[in-house]
């Protein structure tokens, strides 16, 4: 009865293909064409446009609080890139460039941002759950609906995201524990930005990768560099194909970091060096990413210009558009709309009392 | 027709919607091989197979959770919390999801999905296995909150529920499980949500009671009318949210004096909602202040206290006498 070790299914690997200074490992380099490429770069760069635009409009108090994503760029196009449309995206609240690169509109972004219901709507036919606030929740919500695409033998991918706080919470290991029971096509995304408001990655689990815990529950997992958008992609690819194909869910770590502030109500200033953040500069996902399409000739500085103008009239239009429909939102009485399929007798009663009370607050 | 427990009708309803419907799916613990621990859930898993009477790992939040995304993909899945004191291990997945995605997404999404756990006391089981926590439940808006009184009722709400196009959260009486059997028609038997009936008519006073305190209630009633002659109205709720008003104002109108019976501890019960509605909507009609008839705002005692703690028809009838002389 000797005591010896167990072997398990999986091991962690940890996956990087394009370097600090952009240089690509070409034996790993995706099979990928020059337009998807592009492509992923302009996801990336209009996330990060957009995120500095939404912060100025909440400076300048035309927006409330939101979470920005500035250097998880990489980490959230490199894995929706790897869905289909009829793919399904489960976001938490932080992951923004996603949900635009799968059809969420921007002026949705910005009305919800400043406090408008209709900013969560989605439109029919797109496959983007709303955003999940209380943290790690939404990760069941990915693995049922996996259950359900299963169940009626669709062949689609639920692809969750969540941070490296998340892992601490219970529902993201029932989650994983559900997903691995019922074997069903969902990846679970994490995107290990370091920090949880205040508390660093290293104060929330003893674990030396977050990735690892999948293999409790039978799942594979993988630690990518989250800042390299071709790793992300390549293990997103991998993970995809292998839901898609029947053989279940898997997790990937998108090792990354949160440039600025967890909501725009947080002074990181309090909790971290900027010294830590400085290190991390060097490691942008978007300059990286650029000086490896400068170096494969497929693109230059005069046509990320082009690129770069081309967003801000985007973001400009789209903040316009936010505007015109803010004045259509005016009526407080919206509130009732959606409780239930229809509004019970009580419900109604309340309507009128609001409705009488606007009327004569008007009058 | 035939006579069953509760128990069976709501078997027969599960059965039957998912012989109608290929969406309907159900999950929980101990659900599928082995029928559930009340067995309400026996020989689905034989009938319609693992992928819809699902074996879940014990995980409430994880079983509530994996429903609602289910539901948002358009299933109806119909979920089993073992007991009720269970519920609130995945309580956060009610109320800040299911509660919500209808409004969060703007109509986009919905979440037609069933809870269904037993409730409540007098079966003599551990802590935990007693309680009587509507009023969480009935407090959260976007959830509706059913609670049947027999097993023709607990039939036909179940599936109004499974068909309802929110969130609800179904209590089934255990104490009423195998208590008494009733007829209940093979056809097909519906009843709207959110709609009351008049379980007993009567003159003098009205009795407003839910599920197995429904049973207590109709005992005082009789027992009232063959000692003293009284004629107590008795109304069954049947939803607890959104609480139908309606019938039990109208009959408060008629009678003037009101008891509400709950097993459910007292403060902010559902008893407290009832009569705020009374006053508010019935004020000059009332000849004698709301009495409640509940259980004590303390958890649930051990069952050698449950008797004590629970309202029963002696404690009914004493209010009912007084309410009657005030």
């Amino acid at each position: 009865m000797p005591r010896q070790e167990i072997e398990l299914p999986y091991r962690i690997d940890y996956l990087s293909i394009l370097d600090e200074q952009g240089k690509v490992d070409q034996d790993l380099e995706p099979d990928v064409d020059k337009d998807f490429l592009l492509k992923l770069h302009r996801g990336m760069l209009l996330g990060r446009r957009f995120d500095e635009r939404l912060l100025q409009l909440q400076r300048q108090g035309r927006m409330g609080t939101f979470a920005p994503i500035t250097g998880q760029e990489a980490a959230q196009i490199g894995a929706v890139a790897a869905l289909e449309d009829s793919d399904w995206l489960v976001p938490s609240f932080r992951e923004m460039a996603a949900e635009i690169w799968r059809g969420k509109t921007m002026e949705n972004v910005i009305l919800l941002y400043a406090g408008y219901n209709e900013g969560g709507a989605i439109p029919d036919g797109l496959n983007n759950l709303p955003i999940a606030i209380p943290v790690g929740t939404q990760t069941l919500h990915a693995a049922g609906i996996a259950y359900a695409m299963k169940y009626r033998q669709e062949k689609h991918v639920a692809m969750v995201f969540f941070g490296d706080g998340a892992t601490s919470e219970g529902d993201f290991h029932e989650a994983l524990n559900f997903a691995g029971v019922f074997q069903v096509p969902v990846v679970f995304v994490c995107q290990n930005n370091h920090w949880a408001i205040s508390i660093p990655r290293s104060k929330q689990t003893r674990s030396k990768t977050l990735a690892q815990k999948a293999l409790a529950y039978g799942v594979p997992g993988i630690q990518v560099d989250g800042n390299d958008v071709l790793a992300v992609y390549s293990a997103a690819r991998e993970a995809v194909e292998r839901a898609r194909s029947g053989d279940g869910p898997s997790m990937i770590e998108c090792v990354t970091y949160r440039m600025s502030v967890h909501t725009t109500a947080d002074d990181p200033k309090r909790y971290r060096r900027e010294e830590d953040v400085e290190g991390w500069v060097a490691k942008d996902p978007i300059t990286r990413f650029e000086k490896y399409l400068k170096s494969r000739k497929i693109f230059t500085d005069k046509k990320i210009e082009a690129i770069e103008a081309e967003i801000k009239q985007e973001i400009k239009e789209a903040v316009e558009r936010s505007e015109k429909k803010m004045e259509e939102l005016g009526d407080p009485l919206l509130m009732f709309d959606h409780v239930f399929a229809e509004l019970p007798p009580y419900l109604r009663e309340q309507h009128e009392e609001l409705r009488k009370e606007l009327r004569q607050d008007s009058t | 027709m035939a006579k069953m427990t509760m128990v069976q009708a709501i078997n027969l309803a599960l059965k039957q919607e998912m012989e109608k419907d290929d969406n309907v799916v159900v999950l929980g613990e101990d659900v599928g091989v082995d029928g559930g621990v009340f067995r309400v859930t026996e020989g689905l898993f034989e009938q319609f197979g693992e992928n819809r009477v699902m074996d879940t790992p014990l995980a409430e939040a994880g079983i509530i959770g994996f429903s609602i995304g289910m539901a948002l993909y358009g299933l109806k899945p119909v979920c089993e919390i073992q007991f009720s004191g269970f519920t609130y291990l995945g309580f956060h997945q009610l109320e800040s999801h299911a509660a919500r995605l209808r409004g969060r997404s703007a109509g986009r999404f919905t979440v037609p999905m069933v809870l269904r756990a037993p409730y409540g006391g007098g079966v003599r089981a551990l802590e935990h296995h007693s309680e009587s926590r509507e009023a969480y439940f009935a407090h959260t808006p976007g959830l509706k909150m059913v609670i049947p009184s027999s097993p023709r009722n607990a039939r036909a709400l179940l599936v109004s529920a499974i068909r309802d196009p929110d969130p609800v959260v179904y209590f089934e009486p255990k104490a009423l499980y195998r208590a008494f059997r009733e007829e209940v028609p093979e056809d097909e038997e519906t009843m709207e949500l959110g709609r009351s009936r008049i379980a007993r008519e009567g003159k003098d006073i009205t009795l407003i009671s839910y599920g197995a305190m429904l049973h207590e209630t109709m005992q005082a009633a009789s027992a009232l009318h063959q000692k003293q002659g009284i004629e107590a109205e008795v109304i069954d709720l049947m939803t607890i949210a959104p609480l139908d008003d309606a019938l039990f104002i109208e009959s408060a109108r008629k009678t003037g004096r009101v008891v509400v019976i709950h097993e459910a501890p007292r403060s902010f019960g559902p008893g407290a909602e009832v009569a705020v509605r009374l006053v508010e909507k019935s004020f000059l009609y009332l000849e004698a202040p709301i009495r409640r008839v509940t259980g004590f705002d303390l958890v649930i005692p051990l069952f050698q206290r449950e008797k004590a703690y629970l309202p029963g028809v002696d404690r009914i009838v004493r209010a009912v006498r007084e309410t009657l002389d005030f």
